[in-house]
């Protein structure tokens, strides 16, 4: 009796063989390719207890909580995105750093041979580096605040961390986006540390307005425990270092964002 | 199949009613896209869940597929059915967190620690598990562990066609659309990757089968 191939035996478990009654006709005579396929089923069932966790009943609401804001008036047009005041004020911030670092060059210019005019990537990246040290300073004073809220005595149940919650729920678009230019620019060791933060702030932001004791203990152990506040501190400082030293800018050869990759 | 999967009318009138709230959304009433966000959220956060494994990941997925979603609505044909369409989106998104995701783990030099993955791992959200035995706490974490690691040691197509097939109920073609691939591709996909999980897994899986048999494990 020719036996059926591992592959058959799969492909009929996950229902896209081709041959189904064959293979039926096969498994309920022979014993040897039953057992085969109990063995299949026996792993499959057992990856079928790993279970999701449940978002929560009011999870769609949150999701549009989010969205939300980020959305333009009408669907499918792009550019409406830009128009968003949020943007506008992350364009008009970006616009003042570029007419700021061509002024810069243009007195640097003066002092320096030619070969040191910052090209377009370094002015990118210094772009980069003074925008996400801004949001690393704003992030690391919500989380020492956070780590350092308390309830007033014992005898108080809950503690209002809401302020924080929606320092947090902001800070994560922006930490979003800066995540996303980190990985564009091939900084991958920024990025990954951004992508801890995204964590801490993701919990942040889906916290309760009030929370026990308990809970805040909770929140502020979790922040411990991942070293967040040290590795916000160790790259913001690095990047600040990176920036002072840039004056004026030396030559790019990629040592920054290798540096910064090991952290 | 894990997929609960809906009778046929309830599933055109969901389809009846999302087309409605396309077409209002694209005439400019932003509100009628939140409802087609709350309606279709719980299915998307399961596939990205288990595609990406983790809720962080997967929570920025669901926003991430209707945020574009919403940007391409222009383009969503009208008589395509807004759940299956925002789904591939979700996909689509999730495989490429995926690559980044692996990128990052791959250079990243600390060492994850079982704490990172999210909310699901938090003592204050952990559901608790009736009276176990130390050996079944034991066997069931150890199993778990291993599972995990196992999904995760698939590439981003076994990944996909794996969740999509065997979880999400797709069909063959849906999931040959979402990884660009052809039928029988996909079908080789399925095969790989089940392949790949039994072989991590049957020691483990039959260790446990045996435990139980014996009685050391309830």
């Amino acid at each position: 009796m020719k036996h059926m191939t591992e592959e058959e035996l799969i492909a009929y478990r996950e229902g896209v063989a081709e041959q189904r009654a064959v293979i039926s006709e096969h498994l309920a005579a022979c014993e040897e390719c039953g057992g085969e396929f109990e063995r299949i089923e026996a792993v499959l069932a057992a990856l079928d207890t790993l279970r999701v966790p449940e978002p929560g009943t009011d999870y769609g609401r949150r999701v549009w909580k989010e969205i939300a804001p980020r959305l333009a008036e009408k669907p499918g047009r792009w550019w409406q995105l830009w128009f968003e005041p949020r943007r506008l004020a992350a364009a008009g911030a970006i616009v003042a750093l570029i007419v700021a670092a061509f002024i810069a060059g243009r007195f640097t210019k003066r002092l320096n041979p030619p070969d040191n005019i910052a090209n377009k990537e370094q002015v990118r990246e210094r772009i980069l580096v003074v925008a996400v040290g801004e949001h690393l300073g704003h992030s690391e004073r919500m989380l020492v605040e956070l780590s350092n809220a308390a309830p007033n005595g014992p005898a108080q149940k809950e503690v209002n961390i809401s302020a924080e919650q929606r320092r947090a729920e902001d800070l994560l678009q922006e930490n979003r986006l800066y995540r996303q230019t980190a990985l564009q620019e091939g900084d991958t060791g920024l990025a990954s540390v951004l992508d801890e933060l995204e964590r801490v702030l993701l919990d942040v932001a889906h916290s309760p307005d009030e929370v026990t004791p308990a809970q805040l203990e909770a929140i502020q152990r979790k922040i411990e425990q991942r070293g967040i506040l040290f590795k916000v501190r160790v790259v913001n400082k690095e990047l600040q270092q990176r920036q002072d030293t840039r004056e004026p800018a030396p030559a790019q050869d990629g040592s920054t964002k290798r540096e910064r990759n090991k952290v | 199949m894990i997929r609960m999967q809906p009778s046929v009318e309830s599933t055109q009138a969901i389809a009846d009613s999302d087309a409605i709230a396309v077409e209002r959304t694209l005439a400019g009433d932003r509100d009628a896209y939140r409802v087609l966000v709350e309606r279709h959220s719980h299915n998307i956060f399961r596939l990205a869940y288990r595609m990406t494994g983790n809720r962080h990941d997967a929570e920025e997925v669901v926003q991430e597929a209707f945020l574009r979603g919403y940007q391409k609505l222009g383009q969503f044909a009208a008589r395509s059915n807004f759940g299956t369409w925002v789904y591939r989106i979700a996909a689509n998104y999730a495989i490429d967190r995926m690559r980044q995701r692996q990128k990052e783990e791959a250079r990243r030099e600390m060492p994850r620690t079982e704490d990172q993955d999210g909310m699901e791992n938090d003592p204050l959200t952990r559901v608790k598990d009736e009276a176990p035995t130390p050996e079944r706490l034991t066997q069931s974490v150890e199993l778990r562990k291993q599972m995990e690691q196992a999904l995760a040691a698939l590439t981003e197509s076994e990944r996909t066609a794996f969740v999509m097939r065997h979880w999400e109920g797709c069909g063959i073609e849906e999931i040959a659309a979402v990884l660009k691939s052809s039928s029988n591709a996909t079908k080789n996909t399925v095969f790989r990757a089940v392949q790949k999980l039994r072989h991590a897994l049957q020691p483990l899986v039959e260790t446990r089968a045996q435990a139980r048999a014996m009685g050391t494990e309830s």
